[in-house]
């Protein structure tokens, strides 16, 4: 009678081999009927999740692959700085000068870190105002002008700023400072330009991603809405803020195009706003079309340097957001 | 103790009905408030101009380029070849060059992406493996365009050798777009609802069979957004390509030819100063294409914002 | 004293002083649109000081939106329109020149979720007597604690006042939001739904300090827990959207005792014997 109550097993093979004929006692045979149940998928469809799953996990990690493979390609290209230029001379040398065989990177590095805190003086209280603006301020219609305004911004292409600096702001601040208009501050203006939709983007979805509730509290306890920004909106998005002005400063470290365009390109020290310099990029391209032995060894230490550089930001980052999630 | 009443009813009687200002507490209260609201007024203007002066910038630099650029553009200027030293004449194949690599660079990507992306998003536990992952996601993504470039010269050009080549080019931009559409295909899986899963779930599908047939097309709007803006990314892209694909201006047929992009073409006119009518042309028609791919993904947006 | 009322359409014309004698809050006519709905439609009512008054009534009945309307946060919704008369204390407050940042120090307000800032305990209480000019840190100190305690709070977190006040439990999340608002010695507490989303040990703490604080602040609660009304409050209010899509009225208000004993109206009957959802 009590197989009449026990449900029919779906598909035999998953039945356990020694089952036999109606189910004797329900109690006893439940758990078997369980096991039944749960193993109702075939072994082909099995076959075929675990296939799949190993495929997706494959393309994952493709990404680890790729920055395994850039790094390990542009380091052991660079490997040669060890034994032919010295790994000092390299990193703390000021002269470059291909003809003497000087490879000293100081100039550019010194180039790209003024190049990159200026535009970040700049472009990142502008772009975190930006953001503030869209998020806390702006009514539906300003939004629906200025959120695509700066996601346009975001997809000119480098080149382009580069000719628009080239064309436009060198000649301004020539007029304005003298001088050929090529140099960093031509950089910082154009640059910051650059940086403003990544870090505005970055930052608007940190503020975005804070609850309405606190907000209305703050409303609520009688906060004018710049105390609400100021004083609960702002610490609340501090990190994801952080985190965005880093990835700007990456973005503007390792931009090549237009700075190449606009910062002069001499290998010297930064010696003003408006003599020319080069920075880690810029000198990449400019040597890379005939660069040889140790030049070109030179160049690609540069290359493992940037990417050293832009890890560390990622790293900064990641940290932050974690320090930020316990705290 | 403190009797609210007492002071208002105080006030009441000798002003009348009044505003909230008049019975407020006392003198240096209001002052303190006015102060406050100058702070907010001034700070919201502060942030009024600065985002003002943002779209100032775009407005400028599109501006510059279109007035600049616009006579330039006709159907000879797109559809005829450049000659001579100076580049006179049109661009026509560098308008093929570029959308040659990028829709090649996209072939690769994309599959790859997207199901790593399913990956991280259905299948993965969290963990050291998915950390990792992620992790190598993001420095992909902030590797500079100049040692992408030198890596896919020193590994595609160099060490496999393949010529400088449509097909060098994409994977190494493949590379740069992979971890954009990665991104915005798991952000999109994510946001796929928990219950539209249960549903699927409930009639006994597979993971795979819920993933692919219903969370995958559920979160497609999204997954096209992401991959028209890796396109975007890709075809203002310069410096990779400059080392990867050369400058040679050429018709590519197979993808083992050499070609030169519109963005290096650009950059060479650019620098030049030779010929800057084609280069104002030639940045316009990159911002051309750019903005309608953005106006594109703005529309599936949209779209997609109507349906759901 | 008074017995309960049913509410009709007649215009009020009460003059404004005599009013404030007797009532905190006295509204007239009140409509309130969210853009094209119409959400609520002619609500009279006066709310008595040191008192506590629940809002009751089926979801969607638009007791909240009520509530905001006593504080203005409906400003902070585009699209939304009020008309007729809400004195606060004798003033309009939709009259011209009113700043609700000074209404809002006035009268404070809860949430149905606690939405505490992500910063120190210390700090979340802090912020309204912050916001006041209020720097010295022994006076900071001693406001803190007050409130913690009038919150019933301060045994639980006095040795953890450095933590987030995210890490809290939720129970002890909104009577921190409480504490918040009790620092600022507001008039008026509006409480929307604050026990919906806590643990029942911290709804019996909720409702023992609204009856610890009733003679210093007048308290206004809505709340969908009909029994809650009936324990807490001496007054009570049953709002009701009779056809969806319609505006909601207020049916009846009156002491909680007469209302929930002896309702006046039909459909209030029906709704605290349990025959509306």
């Amino acid at each position: 009678m009590s197989a009449a109550y026990t449900p029919q097993p779906l598909t035999q093979q998953t039945l356990h081999p020694e089952d036999e004929g109606p189910f004797p006692d329900l109690a006893q045979t439940q758990p078997r009927h369980k096991t039944a149940a749960l193993t109702l998928v075939s072994r082909a469809t099995q076959i075929k999740e675990r296939g799949l799953l190993l495929l997706f996990f494959a393309c994952a990690i493709v990404a680890v692959l790729g920055v395994v493979l850039i790094f390990a390609f542009v380091a052991y290209q660079a490997s040669g700085v060890f034994p032919n230029i010295g790994f000092l001379k390299f990193i703390t040398g000021t002269k470059w000068s291909v003809a003497h065989s000087q490879f000293g990177v100081v100039p550019f590095i010194v180039g790209s870190v003024v190049v990159t805190i200026g535009a970040l003086a700049i472009g990142a209280p502008l772009a975190i105002m930006t953001a503030l603006f869209l998020s806390e301020v702006a009514g539906p219609r300003a939004r629906a002008v200025i959120r695509p305004a700066v996601e346009l911004l975001a997809g000119i292409p480098s080149v382009v700023y580069g000719f628009f600096g080239v064309t436009v702001v060198a000649p301004l601040v020539a007029r304005l400072f003298g001088g050929a208009g090529f140099g960093p501050l031509t950089a910082w203006i154009v640059l910051s330009i650059m940086i403003v939709p990544t870090i505005a983007m970055l930052s608007e979805d940190a503020l975005d991603s804070i609850p309405m509730g606190i907000r209305e509290a703050s409303f609520a306890m009688g906060a004018t809405q710049w105390q609400t920004i100021y004083k609960v909106v702002l610490p609340a998005a501090k990190i994801g803020i952080i985190d965005a002005v880093i990835l700007g400063m990456g973005r503007a470290i390792g931009e090549t195009m237009a700075v190449l365009m606009i910062v002069g390109n001499a290998p010297q020290m930064f010696a003003g706003l408006t003599k020319p310099i080069a920075t880690l990029t810029s000198q990449i391209v400019l040597g890379m079309s005939y660069a040889a032995d140790d030049f070109r060894t030179a160049l690609f230490g540069m290359a493992a340097l940037l990417f050293l550089i832009s890890m560390c930001l990622v790293l900064i980052v990641r940290l932050l957001s974690r320090t930020g999630k316990e705290g | 103790m403190r009797d609210m009443f007492s002071e208002d009813r105080e006030r009441l009687k000798e002003l009348g009905p009044g505003a909230m200002d008049k019975t407020a507490r006392n003198e240096a209260k209001r002052a303190r408030l006015l102060k406050e609201r100058l702070a907010n007024n001034t700070a919201l203007a502060v942030l009024w101009v600065a985002a003002g002066i943002t779209v100032a910038a775009l407005i400028l630099i599109i501006l510059y380029v279109v007035i600049n650029g616009a006579p330039m553009i006709s159907p000879k200027f797109i559809f005829t070849w450049p000659h001579g030293v100076s580049a006179k004449g049109g661009i026509w194949p560098t308008i093929i060059s570029t959308l040659y690599v990028t829709g090649l660079a996209m072939l690769i990507a994309t599959p790859v992406a997207v199901l790593a992306a399913v990956y991280l998003a259905e299948y993965a536990k969290q963990g050291r493996i998915v950390t990792v992952i992620r992790f190598a996601a993001d420095s992909l993504a902030s590797v500079p365009s100049i040692v992408m470039g030198l890596f896919g010269l020193a590994f595609f050009v160099e060490a496999f050798h393949l010529p400088m080549s449509m097909l060098s080019a994409a994977l190494a931009l493949s590379l740069l777009m992979l971890p954009i559409i990665m991104r915005a295909t798991e952000e999109a899986i994510r946001a796929v609802p928990r219950y539209i899963r249960w549903g699927s779930y409930g009639l006994g599908a597979t993971q795979w069979q819920t993933v692919s047939r219903v969370v995958l097309p559920w979160a497609m709007p999204r997954i096209i957004t992401g991959l028209v803006l890796a396109m975007g990314r890709a075809i203002g892209e310069t410096a990779v390509v400059f080392y990867t694909m050369g400058m040679a201006i050429n018709m590519p047929l197979t993808p083992l030819e050499s070609g030169r992009s519109m963005a290096v073409h650009l950059y060479l006119l650019a620098v030049d100063g030779i010929n800057l009518k084609a280069a104002y042309g030639t940045a316009l028609m990159l911002m051309l294409m750019i903005f309608l791919l953005n106006m594109f993904a703005r529309y599936i947006q949209r779209r997609y914002r109507k349906v759901r | 004293m008074t017995p309960a009322t049913v509410h009709d359409s007649t215009v009020y014309t009460v003059p404004l002083v005599a009013v404030a004698d007797e009532t905190l809050f006295f509204v007239r006519n009140l409509e309130f649109f969210y853009g094209d709905f119409h959400a609520l439609t002619n609500v009279s009512l006066d709310i008595h000081p040191k008192a506590i008054t629940a809002l009751i009534g089926p979801s969607g009945c638009g007791k909240s939106t009520f509530l905001r309307c006593l504080d203005r946060m409906n400003d902070l919704i585009a699209g939304t329109k009020v008309e007729g008369s809400v004195l606060f204390s004798g003033s309009d407050i939709y009259g011209p020149g009113v700043d609700p940042v000074d209404l809002r120090r006035r009268v404070g307000m809860i949430f149905q979720q606690p939405n505490p800032f992500p910063q120190s305990i210390y700090d979340n209480v802090a912020y309204g007597p912050r916001l006041q000019g209020i720097r010295k840190k022994s006076e900071l100190d001693e406001i803190v604690e007050d409130s913690l305690k009038r919150a019933n709070l301060w045994k639980e977190v006095k040795d953890i006042l450095s933590k987030n006040g995210l890490a809290i439990s939720g129970g002890q999340q909104q009577r921190l939001c409480i504490a918040r608002v009790l620092a600022v010695e507001p008039d008026v507490l509006l409480m929307d739904e604050p026990c919906s989303a806590i643990d029942p040990t911290s709804v019996q703490k909720v409702e023992d300090l609204m009856a610890e604080i009733k003679e210093e602040v007048t308290t206004i609660i809505v709340t969908h827990n009909m029994q809650q009304a009936a324990r807490v409050s001496d007054y009570t209010s049953f709002f009701l959207q009779e056809v969806a899509g319609e505006p909601a009225v207020l049916v009846e208000s009156g002491k909680t005792n007469d209302l929930f004993t002896n309702p006046q109206d039909k459909r209030t009957e029906d709704y605290i014997t349990g025959r509306f959802g």
